[in-house]
């Protein structure tokens, strides 16, 4: 394999961040339980320095670039991706600072595991190769193993660890099975080359088949029906802020390689996956929605709605035809996504206190007399989650919508608006909750800066996107795949 | 144009961001301040009281006036809702006036060099359109929120800014004892942003923006004095109607895009040129009429008329900017800006035009018989409405366009004037109980007789010149039938504005001594505008003069690259004079009448004039109902309301109860029959997750399988 020096100049942000996890991790050994801030604190630093290396040459205007005989390309789509990611870390680390501060269970490992499994995700945006995403996406999931068990005397933390490590083993398995079909079939695992030889070879049951076992294994990372199961355990088990993370960042960078390998590795086989993607995403809208009707649990509620969302955004997958616009739709989608379950299960990390007290639907009981500002901005958040303007959320869902419609998917749009129309019936329950139910109790409303600073950014993103598009929408669009 | 036009609209915005700000902490202080006194006063009061606090703590107005709709608290009644303190006031007053009138002034210095190089140049400036921003693209489809200067937009926007401006200032005046006065000043620069907006949009969505954007602050104003109920139903009642019209608006901006694939104002010029989607589904015909239905709903046209005199119940001061001067001539606005469409469509026209005739004699009608002053103003206004969609029917845009500028001032200083009166009587609407205020208020009387004369159609006050053009209009496109209904209207006009002037101001006071004691005249910051007002109606009718009369018609010069080209007048130099004579005359005779009957020395508050007694009797059933607005509101309540409520009770007894409970209970039992089934799957066993994760991936292998 060719390997030049000035491959590495591409993978510097990633080198930098693993670096500063490796030290912090160090790091933390050495520090004391009221010092820990001070490695969140330094966590930040390393997550927004990061950025700033990736948009130095995005902004000298380096185009798409590839390295490492076609393992990792820096182009606009992993950019576009990894700043999200990055943006998402970020936001979970504030959402941490007085949540595991205030937890027995000492906080230095912790964000050390949150860097690694963010350079896992980095990786697997930039892979170009069905080798270096796996692996990649080993490095992020066995860093959030560890994280969804972090509370580790808490029985439902080690529980959803426990769960979600079985069913991620069992997850890898088949992938990497489907992987080495695709492999036998295609005598290549570098995306260009599948592709190549997809054209010009013969059509093989054995390519299908490993296409057929790719998309289960990373239906599963994106939590879609039937490989959802773990999401809601996992949601609820895992530390808030952990929770939060989940939901945003391992879906981005999952959708993102889902993408990828299926437009630029698979895309001339279109015609043997979209009819398993339409029905995995039907199913999905069914289970989530259906699912997060019965919940009682905010935490539980928000892992079946994002499953709902999961189905949502599969649409975008489907409009190969008009592939573009599918594509930006998706992006446009997930950036919504990530701003409004950000701010989401930001107010659940308001509301909690020790333990798990303050994730029913019932402690949100009016909140809107006790805090009008927080009860606002959760109502803004489930607007946009429910896909009413002007929020984000909207924005996202119409576009994904039209594109769907585009490329033919007609029953399918009409089954996501109605169970769109289902998921008002369940966010809204919340809204009921916070403006028409007297709180019967003191509410457990800690005032924590960092959290607010987090959640009223996300609020204003999200309000602002939804009223004036036009710069994300032009973003998307110079950031597709080539 | 050294700034750009954006800063207009906004300048009103921002003094709405401000004043609405200061307001509502300021509220939110005082009813603090207030829960404490009483809680200090009131010791052994529990804590849940929270409701109990009196003067309903911050929503403060007390009104045991009748139906007097202000409260001023300074007068003696309702102590408990002080005014706010002068600094306040001051701060209120200063940010909304200034920012109005800031904007005039800006307005100003954009039309009025517009006006100029207009005019002087051969077929008129080609539009101005600056582009704020890129609202958003979708496809080959976008939308930008872009302002737009022609000749149209600058006429608006010269009046609506310069009479915005003195009803600002008026305002000060008038609502100086109200408790919401910094929350009334928010509400009117929010009225003044979207009005802006509305007449300055480059396209349909974006003019449709500001046209919800009026009709909020519309429903907020009228409801201004929310704890009183008949002025939350006003409110509610001009809401519910303008939605009727914003259903034929909306699908007709739809129609437009799918005539034309654009929605901004270029529509206009390709529909000149006939540039026509040719498969559009939508006629011509159907999207005129659908826009029509929309200006009807917001110009209060016949059969939707009915929420303006209502509106009423709002303030003085927003009567006369909203609902006389500006926001109510949206409607003709958007009928004369898509004037080169509705030419397309003739029978649309035909339909315009006799709807307003309808509209002009029928509110007329009503006119003739109301004692609440504000109540003959609202019908009179409902009546000129009328005229100017009678002009544009008949292919005169340039003269209903006349009529809108002409009539903003003098109906502001009828609606300014009449204030000033209800003030000055304590909250008096009655005209029963006035008469001889002429020596009393002698400033208010004579801008309000200017007004008054202006608006009878007499030369050469501004009122005359622009009704003229429009029954010259419609007797030149061969409408004699609208012709003669435009004149008999113009003599109920006059008839019923001077009996409101003769029981006004003439006559013996027929209220009670003490009210007598103490009628003033209004303070310089409310007669003021009102003198300004009347110059306007006083002087400006000669912008208009027709050439007949030795005139440039310089007015319709200006307009005419907006407009779609009005048919010529085919009448004679002689005929034209007749006509004149004729609109003349009919004016003058409902003059003599109402000064005969009216104003007389032994005038009673049961009888104000023998005469008009007389005749009411000898007009047998038709007097009564005319008297009770031809019965229109009980019409509605009957014939639409009361069966809608029929089938909403049958539904509810029938459909509900049967058919959407059974399915309720019927998909209750399948989700339950579902939660069954997930339960099987998802007992939360970690086996039973690799049992679904298995049978998914089988599933899919499958189907591959036996594909």
């Amino acid at each position: 394999m060719p390997f030049a020096p000035s491959d590495m100049a591409l993978i510097v942000p990633e080198l930098f961040l693993t670096a500063a996890g490796l030290v912090l991790l160090v790091a933390a050994t050495a520090v004391s339980r009221a010092q820990e801030k001070q490695i969140a604190l330094w966590s930040i630093a390393s997550l927004v320095v990061t950025g700033f290396l990736l948009a130095v040459p995005a902004s000298a205007g380096a185009g798409a670039r590839s390295a490492f005989g076609g393992m990792f390309a820096a182009d606009g789509y992993s950019l576009f991706f990894k700043v999200l990611i990055l943006a998402a870390g970020v936001v979970t680390i504030l959402f941490s600072l007085r949540f595991v501060g205030d937890s027995p269970y000492p906080g230095g490992e912790y964000y050390g595991l949150l860097l690694f499994a963010t350079v896992g995700m980095m990786f697997m945006v930039s892979g170009t190769h069905l080798i270096s995403i796996y692996v990649a996406l080993e490095l992020m999931a066995l860093s959030q193993y560890v994280l969804a068990g972090y509370f580790k005397r808490e029985t439902k933390s080690i529980e959803a660890a426990a769960k979600y490590f079985v069913l991620g083993a069992f997850s890898s398995g088949v992938l990497l099975y489907g992987i080495s079909l695709v492999f036998g079939a295609t005598g290549s695992l570098s995306l260009a080359a599948v592709s190549r030889s997809i054209v010009l070879g013969p059509k093989s049951p054995l390519l299908v088949l490993g296409i057929i076992l790719v998309a289960c294994g990373l239906f599963f990372k994106i939590a879609s029906a039937p490989f959802h199961v773990w999401a809601p355990d996992v949601y609820e088990g895992a530390p808030t802020p952990i929770s939060a993370f989940f939901a945003v960042g391992p879906k981005l960078a999952a959708y993102a390689i889902f993408a990828r390998i299926f437009f630029s590795g698979f895309g001339h086989n279109s015609s043997e996956w979209t009819v398993i993607i339409a029905a995995s995403s039907a199913l999905t809208m069914v289970v989530g929605n259906v699912g997060a009707l019965m919940q009682q649990n905010v935490k539980r509620m928000l892992g079946y709605s994002s499953i709902g969302h999961a189905g949502y955004a599969l649409l975008g997958l489907l409009a190969y035809g008009s592939k573009d616009f599918g594509l930006s739709s998706i992006l446009i989608y997930l950036t919504a996504y990530a701003l409004m379950n950000l701010g989401a299960f930001g107010l659940v990390v308001l509301l909690e206190t020790k333990g798990y007290a303050g994730e029913s639907v019932d402690d949100f009981n009016g909140l809107a007399k006790k805090n009008p500002l927080a009860a606002g901005v959760m109502v803004l958040f489930l607007l946009s989650l429910a896909g009413i303007p002007p929020t984000a959320g909207f924005v996202g869902k119409y576009l994904l919508f039209s594109a769907a419609m585009q490329a033919g998917w007609f029953w399918l749009t009409l089954l996501a608006v109605l169970m769109s129309a289902v998921s008002l019936f369940y966010y809204f329950r919340i809204v009921r909750a916070m403006y028409l139910v007297e709180g019967t109790g003191e509410l457990r409303w800690r005032e924590e800066p960092a959290v607010t600073v987090a959640i009223l950014a996300c609020a204003a993103l999200t309000l602002f996107l939804g009223v004036y598009p036009q710069p994300l929408i032009a973003l998307a669009k110079a950031c597709l795949l080539s | 144009m050294t700034y750009p036009l954006w800063l207009i609209p906004a300048l009103p915005l921002a003094g709405f961001l401000v004043n609405g700000l200061v307001a509502l902490i300021a509220g939110w202080q005082r009813a603090a301040g207030r829960t404490a006194a009483w809680r200090e006063a009131h010791p052994d009061a529990g804590h849940g009281d929270h409701g109990h606090a009196p003067h309903g703590g911050g929503h403060g107005h007390d009104d045991p006036a009748g139906h007097g709709h202000d409260s001023h608290g300074a007068h003696g009644h309702g102590p408990s809702v002080p005014a706010l303190p002068y600094w306040q006031r001051l701060f209120h007053g200063v940010v909304g006036v200034g920012a109005t009138g800031l904007s005039c002034v800006l307005a100003l210095g954009v039309v009025v060099p517009f006006v100029r190089e207009s005019l002087a140049s051969e077929n008129g400036l080609p539009a101005v359109v600056e582009t704020a921003y890129r609202w958003m693209s979708a496809g080959p489809y976008v939308l930008d929120i872009a302002f737009r200067l022609d000749a149209l937009s600058a006429l608006m926007l010269s009046f609506v800014t310069f009479v915005g401006t003195l009803i600002h200032l008026y305002s000060v005046g008038y609502m100086q004892d109200e408790e919401g006065f910094g929350r009334f000043f928010a509400y009117l620069n929010l009225f003044m942003f979207s009005m802006l907006t509305l007449v300055m949009a480059n396209s349909l969505p974006v003019l449709f923006i500001g046209w919800e954007g009026v009709g909020l602050c519309s429903y907020l104003l009228i409801g201004y004095y929310y704890d009183k109920d008949f002025a939350a139903a006003a409110g509610k009642k001009a809401f519910v109607t303008n939605r009727v019209g914003d259903f034929g608006m909306v699908l007709g901006i739809f129609g437009i895009f799918a005539l034309f694939g654009t929605a901004d104002f270029s529509f206009v010029d390709m529909a000149r040129h006939g540039a026509m989607n040719g498969h559009a589904p939508l006629s011509v015909y159907a999207v005129c009429l659908l826009l029509f239905l929309g200006a009807c709903g917001k110009s209060a046209q016949v059969p939707l008329y009915v929420w303006l005199p209502d509106a009423m119940a709002g303030p003085t001061p927003v009567s006369a900017l909203i609902h006389a001067a500006t926001m109510v001539t949206a409607g003709v606005y958007l009928v004369a800006r898509c004037s080169a469409v509705f030419v397309l469509a003739p029978d649309a026209l035909t339909v315009v035009a006799w709807v307003g005739a309808a509209t002009a004699i029928f509110a007329a009608s009503i006119g003739l018989a109301q004692n609440d002053i504000k109540k003959v103003l609202a019908y009179s206004t409902v009546s000129q409405l009328g005229y100017m969609f009678l002009a544009c029917g008949v292919g005169a845009f340039g003269a209903g366009m006349f009529h809108v500028f002409t009539h903003a001032f003098f109906k502001a200083c009828l609606f300014l004037g009449s204030g000033s009166v209800i003030m000055a009587m304590h909250h008096e609407q009655d005209m029963r109980a006035m008469g001889g205020l002429r020596p009393k208020i002698p400033q208010t009387y004579w801008t309000m007789m200017i007004a008054t004369v202006a608006i009878a159609g007499i030369p050469p006050l501004a009122g005359f010149f622009s009704k003229d053009q429009i029954l010259g209009a419609a007797f030149g496109a061969g409408h004699p039938g609208l012709f003669a209904v435009g004149l008999v209207t113009a003599g109920m006009t006059a008839f019923y504005m001077f009996r409101l002037a003769r029981m006004t101001f003439f006559g013996t006071f027929r209220g009670s001594k003490e009210a007598e004691g103490h009628i003033h005249e209004s303070p310089a910051t409310m007669t003021v505008p009102l003198w300004v007002l009347a110059a306007g109606a006083l002087g400006l009718g000669f912008l208009g003069v027709p050439e007949v009369l030795g005139g440039s018609n310089t007015f319709m010069r200006f307009l005419a690259p907006s407009l779609a080209a009005s048919h010529p007048h085919e009448v004679s130099i002689a005929t034209e004079y007749l006509l004149m004579g004729m609109s003349v005359a009919v004016a003058a005779a409902g003059i003599l009448v109402a000064w005969r009957w009216y104003g007389a020395a032994g005038a009673t508050p049961q009888v104000p004039s023998v005469q008009a007694d007389a005749f009411y009797r000898g007009t047998g059933p038709l007097g009564p109902i005319v008297a009770n607005k031809w019965n229109v509101d009980e019409g509605i309540e009957a014939l639409v309301l009361e069966p809608f409520r029929k089938i909403g009770t049958a539904l509810w007894r029938g459909f509900d109860a049967l058919v959407i409970d059974g399915v309720i209970n019927a998909s209750a039992f399948l989700v339950e029959l579902t939660g069954d089934l997930a339960r099987f799957f998802t007992t939360g066993n970690v086996r039973n997750y690799i049992l679904t994760l298995t049978l998914g991936v089988l599933t899919f292998t499958l189907y591959v399988w036996i594909r």
